[in-house]
């Protein structure tokens, strides 16, 4: 009893050690230049945009959806230097892992606001993002996600906004799509039903579908733990006759089914959606079975354009991997911080909140040609417009139709 | 006709499990704990496969043979260091022990192979087809349902017959006794969690191969599916994982083809609770009574 | 009666203790928050920590005082915080008044998790060892995905409840009039609920549960739970109803989990079923056994610091969850293996001494 006593004693003295270590301020992120009081900015009117700003980030650096934190993080901590570069507005940067999780992404969120946050790029999963997007319009600090995609995280918040498209979007875009190009298809879809951003694909899609009078013959379903084996939806969905199987899901299960489809001699038309994107650079993925999927998506690494070509050299060259659309989304969303700060005349000695209604101001003025999309703009709602665009793969690059 | 490939989808899928369960089971049946490490283990054998396979170009089988000796090293490695110490301890201790290595190897799995998911290149690719077409099965799925028979036969000999097995049966009985006899009861606990290390390898190579996604999750949701399997045929008992697999992964197939593809997972647990009610001691498990 | 008196006080003195405790922490962290020493990360913590505190001690009351595995509590806390979720934002408009809503939820949510608790302690109590632990896994498993398939609204209509089982229903099929709301959705979970959560009221909830917890355990009821948990078969020889006092400790653990579930729904605008998987039934059981079996004083101190000890861990980033697993399994090692044990023993003389002088 008296060990056990001691040692509680202990971890405790240890906790106290580590909470001590929390309060210096030495993130493990940061990419800050202190240079920024330079002479570049004449310092005369309140309206010009000057100082060290600090920007957070919140999303899943470990756990099963550690891939899209990192993708996110990595994107924006390319964009930050850039921008440090310019040398006007800077940026101090740092990134919390949430797990993707709304708890702990809350928990993320507060940790940031104690290290100063200014402003917030992320959370970078939807189920996260709702949580915290209540936590941000409450405390007025101005958000964007990167890649949280449901109408939830923005629906009633005035300074949440999104890069990528809203799930309704997706799902709209992805039956008419359909509905034109691939006629007199039967369809099939799979998705993942314990995940809110397929499932709200998916709710759309199907209601779109029976508008434009696309024919659902079967409709197949997997969840976190079953995602393993997809054997019999396969063999379900053609034994429908479905041609065409839609696939709002990200690109790891879909690999999976492109490959057991594969195997079981079965090939449909494959169509996804931006979770999709990232299954050409998947490790290990043989391209060949992708031949012919199609998906909709805003970034595309293989794009002639010069910022996507110079940003996707950058990322090879600092994390030796294509970047995918998170990773664009991100460096996309820090740049649009960048532009409406400057665009505001925000200045970093400004309370959080100050900024917060500034930049909520000019948000829907704000025209940003990104790598995500080209003249992206926003409604006061913090929902993005911008072309979606259907791709397909044609020998492991994507082909525009 | 889609019935059968249900059928062969589900006995393929329960093979991985059954192979996965055995390990459980004889760690189980001898150490009496329930390593969730297990399922990690998986994995981790996974990922050295496909780090022989991809990095340094060997063949298949050698990448195999790599990574099962790489587990039952892990395997021995736990069970000295995490496991060993606590012989004596309440079995809650050695459970939520269990636990922190599962985090742990998980965790490390992250920082050496980053989280990004692998598209593991199958053993053999290639589909075998019936009825003109109809039916196919893929060559995977045979290697995998043999592996699993061979393994299941191979493990029931072992025990019954050699020296090494003999004594590992006669520690899951009474390890004072055990010990009484002259028999080295660390050891026998060792070599168990080599074997079922081993066998975790080839569970995870297999996996991958039929369900080509790895992550450093990809081994815990098997893990208790396949701890499952082994309660459902009966703890400890060597045919009762066989079984349990088998029968667990056909019936996760028929549940999503045929009642609803959102609830596979809870049609399974409710199969195992009514199995449980009935044959409190699994399917093919002993029921001791207990001594007054 | 000498004896009698003092081995009554010794237990009697040992949860005052713990009620000291509890009340003193909480005095002090709003002393600590309102003199603003507390940062927002750390306040931001308060509520989910008297959360899984409540968790540790209805689990503590299973595995410790009852003496059954259970790795299937998240499933109760899901039933009472969707359970909570739904009740609050059903009564938005009749009842303005947050506090309240929130006490109404609370309760609602410990009936619905207490009525889950005896319908799967029917099949689960009969069971022994590993095997009850299995079963108790898969009817967390189990919850986790009927809630994943549930669809909720409500307007003035009352409320609307769709199972979606084949996957083809969405919040449209609930046909809610104008002015309704959809509370929860499907895989989305509950998403735009009005947290009403606050510190004081996690804290009446721990006191409640402890009252009830220690009061049962010295009660008549509870001394039959304990001497089942150590000796079944002389308990039952002395006429004991097992399956009587177990489902009675237990319908009670689940309860407190629901009441506790209830608390962390309203905390989080956002809430999805997949929350409450076995990770999280796992996390409790962590707590407990850390803790001390039976030990609930031991439970509120392992809760705490070992939900603050990621969050302290962020600096290290991505090594946070490796030092996680490296400290539990270190944790277990000291306090659980004799070698470790006699080593610890010779170093604490100096570890006193190295204490005094910083005194």
């Amino acid at each position: 009893m008296k060990i056990k006593k001691v040692l509680a004693l202990l971890v405790a003295a240890a906790l106290c050690v580590c909470l001590f270590a929390a309060c210096g301020n030495g993130g493990t992120d940061t990419t800050s230049d202190n240079a920024a009081d330079s002479t570049s900015a004449p310092a005369s009117s309140d309206t010009e945009a000057k100082g060290t700003f600090k920007i957070g980030n919140v999303g899943p650096l470990t756990g099963d959806a550690a891939i899209y934190g990192n993708a996110v993080a990595n994107g924006i901590k390319i964009a930050v230097e850039e921008i440090n570069a310019l040398g006007g507005v800077q940026f101090d940067f740092r990134a919390d892992d949430d797990v993707a999780d709304g708890e702990t992404s809350v928990n993320a969120y507060n940790h940031l606001l104690d290290w100063g946050m200014q402003v917030l790029i992320g959370p970078v999963t939807t189920g996260a993002a709702i949580a915290v997007s209540t936590k941000v319009n409450e405390d007025r600090v101005f958000a964007i996600t990167p890649s949280a995609s449901s109408k939830d995280v923005i629906d009633g918040k005035d300074n949440m906004y999104q890069v990528c498209f809203t799930d309704p979007n997706q799902g709209t875009a992805s039956a008419d799509y359909i509905s034109e190009n691939l006629k007199d298809n039967k369809l099939a879809v799979i998705y993942r039903n314990d995940d809110a951003y397929s499932q709200g694909v998916r709710d759309t899609f199907v209601k779109e579908a029976a508008v434009k009078g696309v024919e659902i013959v079967y409709e197949g379903t997997f969840t976190k733990d079953t995602a393993t084996d997809f054997s019999v939806q396969l063999t379900a969905a053609q034994a429908a006759g479905a041609t065409t199987v839609f696939l709002p899901i990200y690109y790891q299960p879909a690999s999976v089914i492109l490959k057991q489809a594969h195997d079981m001699g079965y090939q449909p038309t494959f169509f996804g959606v931006d979770g999709m994107d990232g299954i050409l650079t998947m490790e290990g993925f043989d391209t060949s079975l992708a031949e012919g999927v199609m998906l909709l998506t805003p970034f595309s690494a293989d794009s002639k354009d010069e910022k996507t070509q110079s940003f996707v050299t950058k990322y090879k060259e600092k994390y030796g991997e294509t970047p995918n659309q998170f990773a664009a989304d991100g460096y996309d969303a820090a740049y649009i911080v960048y532009n409406a700060i400057v665009k505001a005349g925000c200045t970093s000695d400004m309370s959080t909140s100050e900024i917060c209604e500034k930049i909520v101001s000019v948000m829907p003025t704000l025209t940003y040609d990104g790598i995500t999309g080209k003249g992206m703009t926003w409604q006061k709602t913090g929902e993005v417009s911008k072309a979606p665009s259907a791709v397909v793969i044609k020998d492991g690059a994507y082909v525009t139709p | 006709m889609e019935f059968l490939s249900y059928l062969i989808s589900g006995i393929s899928l329960g093979s991985v499990y059954a192979i996965i369960a055995l390990g459980y089971t004889m760690v189980y049946g001898i150490a009496k704990m329930l390593n969730f490490a297990h399922g990690d283990v998986i994995m981790v054998g996974g990922y050295i496969s496909y780090t022989f396979m991809a990095y340094l170009n060997c063949p298949g089988w050698l990448s195999v043979i790599v990574a099962m000796l790489v587990c039952t090293i892990l395997g021995v490695l736990i069970e000295g260091f995490a496991y060993r110490p606590l012989r004596e301890a309440p079995s809650l201790a050695v459970l939520i022990t269990a636990i922190g290595v599962s985090y742990l190897l998980q965790n490390l799995a992250l920082l050496i192979w980053k989280p990004d998911p692998i598209s593991y290149p199958s053993l053999i690719g290639g589909t075998f087809k019936l009825f003109g077409g109809q039916l196919s099965i893929s060559y995977i799925s045979i290697l995998t349902i043999a592996a699993c028979i061979v393994i299941m036969v191979a493990l029931t000999l072992f025990t019954s017959k050699t020296k090494m097995g003999k004594a590992m049966r006669a520690c899951s009985e009474d390890k004072g006794a055990a010990q009484l006899m002259g028999i080295n009861v660390n050891r026998t606990i060792s070599v168990t969690f080599a074997i079922g290390s081993a066998l975790a390898a080839v569970a995870g190579v297999l996996l991958c191969s039929s369900y080509p996604s790895l992550v450093p999750t990809t081994g815990s949701m098997p893990g208790i599916k396949a701890f499952t399997a082994a309660v459902f045929g009966g703890i400890g008992s060597i045919p009762g994982a066989f079984l349990g697999g088998i029968l667990l992964g056909v019936i996760e197939a028929f549940a999503k083809a045929y009642i609803s593809t959102q609830l596979a997972n809870s049609i399974v647990f409710a199969m195992l609770i009514i199995v449980l009610l009935v044959r409190p001691a699994g399917l093919l498990g002993k029921y001791v009574p207990e001594k007054v | 009666m000498k004896n009698l008196n003092k081995k009554l006080s010794g237990a009697a003195k040992k949860d005052l203790l713990t009620y000291v405790f509890v009340i003193a922490a909480f005095i002090i962290v709003n002393i600590l928050s309102s003199a603003g020493v507390l940062g927002r990360s750390k306040q931001g913590l308060l509520v989910p920590i008297c959360c899984y505190i409540v968790m540790a001690l209805s689990l503590n009351l299973t595995v410790g005082v009852m003496g059954e595995l259970s790795l299937g509590h998240a499933g109760f806390m899901s039933i009472g915080a969707f359970t909570g979720v739904v009740v609050s934002m059903s009564l938005v408009e009749s009842i303005p008044s947050a506090p309240v809503r929130l006490l109404i939820a609370m309760v609602c949510g410990a009936v619905f998790a207490g009525l889950a608790g005896l319908l799967i302690g029917i099949p689960v109590l009969r069971l022994r060892g590993d095997y009850l632990a299995i079963v108790t896994l898969a009817f967390g498993e189990i919850i986790k995905e009927l809630i994943n398939c549930l669809i909720v609204g409500y307007d003035t209509n009352g409320l609307h409840i769709i199972f979606n089982f084949r996957g083809d229903k969405s919040i449209a099929d609930l046909n809610l009039v104008e002015g309704g709301t959809a509370i929860i959705k499907g895989a989305q979970g509950a998403t735009g609920t009005k947290t009403i959560a606050t510190f004081t009221a996690g804290f009446i909830l721990i006191l409640v549960s402890l009252f009830i917890i220690l009061n049962f355990v010295r009660s008549r009821t509870g001394r039959a739970v304990l001497a089942i948990r150590d000796n079944r078969i002389a308990a039952e020889s002395v006429g004991i109803n097992i399956m009587k006092y177990k489902m009675i400790a237990f319908v009670i653990s689940t309860a407190i989990a629901g009441a506790a579930g209830a608390l962390y729904g309203l905390n989080y605008s956002n809430l999805s079923a997949t929350k409450f998987d076995f990770n999280t039934s796992i996390l409790v059981l962590v707590f407990v056994v850390l803790g001390g079996l039976g030990n609930m004083l031991g439970s509120i101190i392992a809760a705490t610091v070992l939900y603050i000890l990621p969050e302290a861990l962020r600096e290290f980033a991505d090594y946070r969850m490796l030092l996680y697993a490296i400290v539990l399994i270190l944790v277990m090692l000291a306090t659980n293996s004799p070698k470790l044990r006699n080593l610890f023993q010779k170093i604490i003389p100096f570890k006193k001494k190295e204490g005094g002088k910083v005194e």
